[in-house]
């Protein structure tokens, strides 16, 4: 008796270590990656080094507003295309889809989920560069909307199961159609968790670097329209990172736009968990 | 009573997966009556239940024989119009789902469905569905709020509201006050008494005391099979069957 009580204790204890662990890990990176930006912000102000467009390091400017936006671009152009399409295939497999279409398609949108970013590239250079648009943000954010396609899919398609059978049979027997149940009940109930998937959607958008970085152009101007193109974050810091460290004041700034991408992913992360927690206490009443 | 019954059952077998789970069932529901269905746990009440508006549609691998005629029609010829024989029932289920939306649109939800689309309309039958399962006076006021903020005895009366609403000829409930309180239950027992004027009913419940308090009839299933149907009192208190004197051992003695 006492040494279970003693075990339950004691893994208490640990599992609470490890989770204050991992979570202060967030803030050592962050604390990290600011620390290592001071000699930047030393020489430049925030509003400089966010708001102007000149990039010439040898030089000594640095102006990252090119890289927000073609961040922010790609992010949303991956967004637009995905989302409808990962709505509508997650609604066909919860809700229309009979078991055997379920046998092959589940299966095939968790391979699509393990593929390596670096062949999505490749198949963005040969086909969407290739026969559409050029390098542009457009490119990169077609192929960042197949990339995150199986991961909205998965969670959407959870959240719809989960949904009790007899909620939807409720709005069956009043003489719903389906599509009537999925857009009045099975939509609306699963709001939060569809705003959920979009979350971990933009974070995983924001950070791809390799694949947006094959497809981009890579081009340091903000882009004006989709067909220009763009040069996201993280391409930047991949690209440059290890080399021309004889500028000064150029791995202050990589590491800048990499303690950029992290504020930016954590208060879209708060911004959302705070939308979501209004949601989901306005749905459940 | 007319010559063809609301519900009228033919050779109804249903297999799910590799189980036969309903086997040859044949019956005539009375209609304007409370009919129980009773039975040991798992025998194929709920599932019975459902092959009358076909909410089986939705489960994998479900094969379905024979026939179920709602007022004359087949509803699982081919040709049949799901959203229609489905408007014709009201479904009480176990627990109560309300709509993830307010008291008035959970009501309104149906009769939207069906075309009724002028406010005053809409709020005419709130009103008068609300006040048929005696939930206006607790709810008038809040109308608007979210319908999972009320009490689950509230919540079961206004699920069985917006099933009226959509103005159905029959109402099937599937052990619709199992979750509820003593109070909450007598509530809804009387309102099914009420309601038998207009309805044809049917009900699964596990509670022979209350199948005896609110049906005409009784419909004892064992193992996928019609065992023995009659008056009530007649099924309970002096069955035909052997496996029916058994289930009912309890009750009678
Ligand atoms: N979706 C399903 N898949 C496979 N088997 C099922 C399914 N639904 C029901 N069954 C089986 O059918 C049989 C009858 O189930 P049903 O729910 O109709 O029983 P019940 O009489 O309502 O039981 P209870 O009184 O416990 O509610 C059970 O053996 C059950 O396991
Ligand atoms: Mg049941």
């Amino acid at each position: 008796m006492q040494i279970r009580l003693l075990k339950d204790r004691i893994l208490s204890k640990l599992m609470l270590a490890l989770t204050i662990f991992s979570v202060s890990l967030v803030a050592l990176i962050g604390a990290g990656l600011y620390y290592k930006s001071v000699p930047l912000l030393r020489d430049n102000t925030w509003g400089s080094l966010l708001f102007s467009s000149v990039w010439e390091p040898m030089k000594g400017l640095f102006g990252f507003f090119p890289f927000i936006m073609g961040t922010l671009w790609v992010t949303a152009i991956a967004i637009i295309i995905s989302l409808p399409l990962c709505l509508l295939t997650a609604i066909y497999l919860a809700e229309y889809a009979g078991t055997t279409v379920k046998k092959i398609v589940n299966p095939l949108v968790s391979l699509l989920a393990g593929i390596p970013p670096v062949i999505f590239g490749v198949w963005g250079i040969l086909f969407v560069v290739e026969f559409t648009t050029g390098y542009s943000v457009l490119a990169g954010g077609i192929v960042l909307a197949v990339m995150i396609f199986p991961l909205i899919v998965s969670i959407i398609t959870e959240v719809f199961n989960t949904i009790p059978r007899e909620l939807k049979d409720a709005s069956l027997s009043l003489g719903a159609t389906k599509w009537e149940t999925v857009r009045k009940v099975i939509l609306r109930k699963a709001l939060p968790g569809i705003i959920a998937a979009i979350v971990l959607a933009v974070s995983r958008a924001f950070g791809e670097t390799i694949a947006v970085l094959m497809v981009c152009g890579n081009v340091p101007v903000a882009p004006k329209s989709v067909f220009d193109p763009g040069y996201p974050l993280p391409a930047l810091i991949a690209n440059n990172y290890g080399e021309m460290l004889s500028v000064p004041l150029y791995d202050s700034a990589l590491l800048y736009a990499a303690f950029l991408l992290f504020v930016i992913i954590l208060v879209f992360n708060l911004v959302s968990r705070i939308i979501l927690n209004r949601l989901e206490r306005r749905i459940s009443g | 009573m007319t010559n063809a019954p609301h519900i009228s059952v033919q050779n109804l077998n249903v297999q799910i997966g590799n189980n036969l789970i309903l086997k040859d069932v044949n019956i005539n529901i009375p209609d304007k009556k409370v009919t129980s269905i009773i039975g040991p746990s798992g025998c194929g009440k709920t599932t019975l239940l459902k092959t009358f508006n076909r909410l089986l549609d939705n489960t994998a691998d479900v094969k379905i024989s024979g026939k179920v005629l709602v007022d004359g029609e087949n509803i699982y010829d081919p040709g049949a119009e799901v959203t229609h024989i489905r408007k014709k029932m009201g479904l009480l289920s176990q627990r109560p789902f309300p709509l993830p939306m307010s008291i008035y649109d959970n009501i309104a939800y149906g009769p939207r469905i069906h075309g009724t689309t002028k406010r005053k309309d809409l709020d005419q039958l709130v009103e008068h569905y609300l006040r048929a399962t005696g939930l206006w006076d607790e709810v008038k006021d809040r109308l608007h709020s979210s319908a999972t903020r009320l009490s689950i005895g509230q919540q079961q009366r206004l699920c069985l509201a917006r099933g009226l609403a959509v103005e159905p000829e029959i109402i099937l409930g599937d052990e619709s006050t199992s979750a509820l309180d003593p109070v909450s239950t007598q509530k809804i027992e009387e309102l099914f008494l009420e309601l038998k004027e207009k309805y044809t009913i049917v009900l699964v419940t596990h509670i022979l005391r209350q199948a005896r308090r609110v049906s005409d009839y009784i419909i004892f299933v064992y193992m996928g099979r019609i065992i023995e149907f009659g008056p009530t009192e007649e099924v309970l208190l002096n069955p035909q069957e052997e496996l029916t004197r058994e289930y009912v051992k309890g009750f009678i003695s």
